[in-house]
């Protein structure tokens, strides 16, 4: 759809009447380093969580895991852990 | 039956603003606008008028302000003049872009510096870019019919744009002459609640002013001038539907004694009224001219335009502004519409700049520019432009 | 059938030239006719000398511009005469409305005047309004020298503009002037 939208389809004004569709932007595209998470070190103190600017690190059966589709790689979770669980790898690595 | 009274022009845009039942109004008080929401501010006070006030701290955030407002479904209203339209300048073009039918009223006035709060088109020039419908009153009556009109195009579905009427600062918002008040029921009946289609509700998301891109900029744009562009249309349906509701007729392009005429002077605002008294001292003896006024400023009636120019044989352009270091703005966008007329229909254009900061303009001084007017045509002197009543 | 007739206005800055022009006109669109009313354009400084501007004519009113040579020129306060020479460029045959203790002889003598019309209007407005604010008791004049409009008429626009108790006082120094002014 990026790039294909004729003027004539625009709402008035350019507005965007469906609700919520941020949710489809995948910023995850942005990311050139991921957080990995070691769990076995993970004290499940919630910093990463608190801390994620995207809030994108959500729990799941009990643990925190990062979502990718959302994650920007901007690495605040690997600095403020701890306990050092969360380190950035390289993208395509 | 419609009551005449003596109102002063800015007092007869008070009511049409009452009498359009409006939502909300934000505005900062500047000379010569100040009676406008002043007067406004009582009748709320007094309950005349069910409305929101909301006093701001500039005219930035008046215009801020109502464009929040008319984003939730309210109508609006704001008035300033000069220096606060420029301070208003950077939203003014939101409301246009964002389809929202805002509506302003301008007494307009001069530009600083030198310091000077009397009238002239200094303002309006400076933000003719701005996506607007904007039209011109001459007197407080057809400020009055003007502001109606104003909200009836520009709440139209098929319209969705803020409309200014601009009113000069002085000659009209501070003269106190008759006015025809129609019945509020008979405007209530011209007006009904505006039903803006997307307004911000909890129930029903949208997101307004999102952020464009270059991928999409270009055709958000052309979308916003197709707007405008047929909205002309609609304006002379809403003069039609005026003049069926209250009898007063307007045109985007109106004109006074211009059959036979050689010459036809063109203007906007009020001063046409003093150049009509010129018009016909010179046709008693036996000069051939005739007035056109501009009614429709934006968009631009240049088809009319040119219907109403093409084969006289020349046209005296008179405005209250000068475009730095280019002439007359009017005048180059009257140029500019009858450029692609054939050779003999096109009519030879003269520009005069006058009326600066309030400086009046008598009915001698027209006859004298007209006759100027005629000795450049005649001369072919057709570049530039020339002040009316200026000392050497 | 009547003619444009144009009235300047000439005070200070506070005492209510602009309201005198405003009332009349009030007063004559409401009998009908048409009228025009507007201050020297400008912000107005208290004490300054201001002027104000009143047309009225049984036929609309084209001309915006302020006047320049009244048929009526109403001095509201007599030390004017010497510092802004208000009846300097009169129309021919046009008259001058005067408030002033002085005699018909002083001024005209001074100020080579034709027609007149003179009122102790400071007398009358600190008799019966207790202030020495005269632009209502100046109506009274006017329209004794020029009957541009009916006495009755004034009444509404008056009491819209005052109140009753308040207008009513007014009305009777606009009355008392009206009676006292003489014509010269």
């Amino acid at each position: 759809m990026r790039g294909e939208l004729s003027w004539k389809e625009l709402e008035v004004g350019a507005i965007v009447t469906e609700p919520g569709n941020a949710a489809e932007y995948r910023t995850g595209d942005w990311r050139s380093e991921r957080p990995v998470r070691k769990q076995e070190l993970c004290i499940m103190c919630g910093n990463c969580y608190i801390y994620c600017p995207e809030g994108c690190i959500v729990l799941k059966e009990g643990r925190y895991e990062t979502d990718l589709y959302y994650c920007k790689g901007c690495g605040i979770c690997a600095n403020e852990c701890p306990k050092g669980a969360i380190e950035m790898v390289e993208e395509g690595k | 039956m419609p009551r005449r009274v003596a109102l002063e022009g800015s007092h007869a845009v008070s009511e049409a603003v009452r009498m359009a039942d409006v939502d909300v109004i934000a505005a900062y008080p500047i000379t010569p606008q100040t009676h406008i929401v002043e007067r406004l501010a009582e009748m709320v006070a007094n309950g005349e008028l069910d409305a929101e006030f909301i006093c701001v701290e500039s005219e930035h955030s008046a215009m801020s302000a109502v464009v929040g407002a008319a984003a939730c479904g309210a109508r609006v209203f704001t008035c300033t003049a000069g220096q606060g339209l420029e301070l208003m300048h950077e939203v003014l073009f939101v409301p246009s872009a964002m389809r929202l039918p805002v509506v302003a009223v301008i007494a307009n006035r001069a530009l600083s510096a030198p310091l000077n709060v009397w009238g002239d088109h200094s303002d309006v020039m400076a933000i003719r870019d701005c996506g607007w419908i904007q039209m011109f009153a001459e007197n407080a009556q057809q400020a009055f019919d003007l502001t109606l009109c104003a909200y009836k195009v520009a709440e139209r579905p098929d319209v969705l744009l803020p409309a200014m009427v601009h009113i000069d600062g002085f000659h009209v918002s501070h003269v106190v002459e008759p006015v025809l008040l129609p019945e509020e029921e008979t405007v209530r009946e011209f007006l009904p609640p505006s039903e803006y289609p997307f307004p911000l509700d909890p129930d029903r998301p949208v997101s307004m002013g999102c952020y464009g891109p270059p991928y999409i900029y270009t055709e958000v744009k052309k979308a916003q001038e197709v707007a405008i562009e047929n909205s002309y249309e609609k304006v002379l349906e809403t003069f039609k539907e005026f003049k069926d509701v209250f009898g007063r007729e307007y045109r985007p392009v109106e004109t006074y004694r211009v059959e036979d005429a050689d010459m036809l002077l063109l203007m906007m605002g009020s001063y046409a009224e003093t150049a009509m008294l010129a018009i016909d001292a010179l046709r008693e003896r036996g000069d051939n001219v005739g007035l056109v006024r501009l009614r429709l400023w934006r968009p631009f009636p240049a088809e009319e335009l040119r219907n109403v120019l093409r084969g006289v044989k020349a046209v005296c352009v008179f405005e209250r502004a000068i475009s730095f270091g280019m002439g007359g703005p009017l005048c180059a966008e009257v140029r500019a519409a009858l450029y692609h007329l054939p050779e003999g229909e096109r009519p030879k254009v003269v520009s005069f700049v006058g009326g600066l900061g309030g400086r009046d303009v008598s009915v001698e001084e027209f006859e004298a520019m007209l006759r100027r007017a005629k000795e450049r045509v005649s001369s072919d002197e057709l570049e530039g432009f020339e002040f009316v009543g200026l000392r050497e | 059938m009547m003619g444009i007739i144009e009235v300047r206005i000439h005070g200070r800055g506070g005492q209510g030239g602009v309201t005198l022009a405003e009332l009349v006109a009030h007063a004559a669109i409401n009998e009908g006719k048409y009228a025009q009313s507007m201050p020297s354009f400008g912000p107005e400084r208290r004490g300054a000398p201001v002027l104000a501007f009143l047309r009225v004519s049984d036929r609309p009113i084209r001309v915006r511009t302020e006047i320049k040579e009244p048929d009526v020129a109403v001095v509201l306060d007599p030390t004017l005469l010497d510092i802004v020479h208000p009846t300097e460029d009169l129309k021919n045959g046009g008259i001058a409305v005067i408030n002033t203790k002085k005699s018909a002889e002083e001024i005209r003598e001074k100020y080579k005047i034709d027609r007149l019309a003179l009122v102790d209007a400071m007398s009358i407005a600190k008799e019966i309004l207790g202030r020495n604010i005269v632009n209502t008791t100046m109506i009274g004049a006017l329209l004794k020298a020029t009957g541009i409009v009916r006495f009755e008429s004034l009444e509404k626009p008056v009491k819209e503009r005052f109140g009753n108790a308040l207008g009513e006082k007014n009305l009777q120094a606009m009355k008392e002037a009206y009676e006292r002014t003489k014509i010269f």
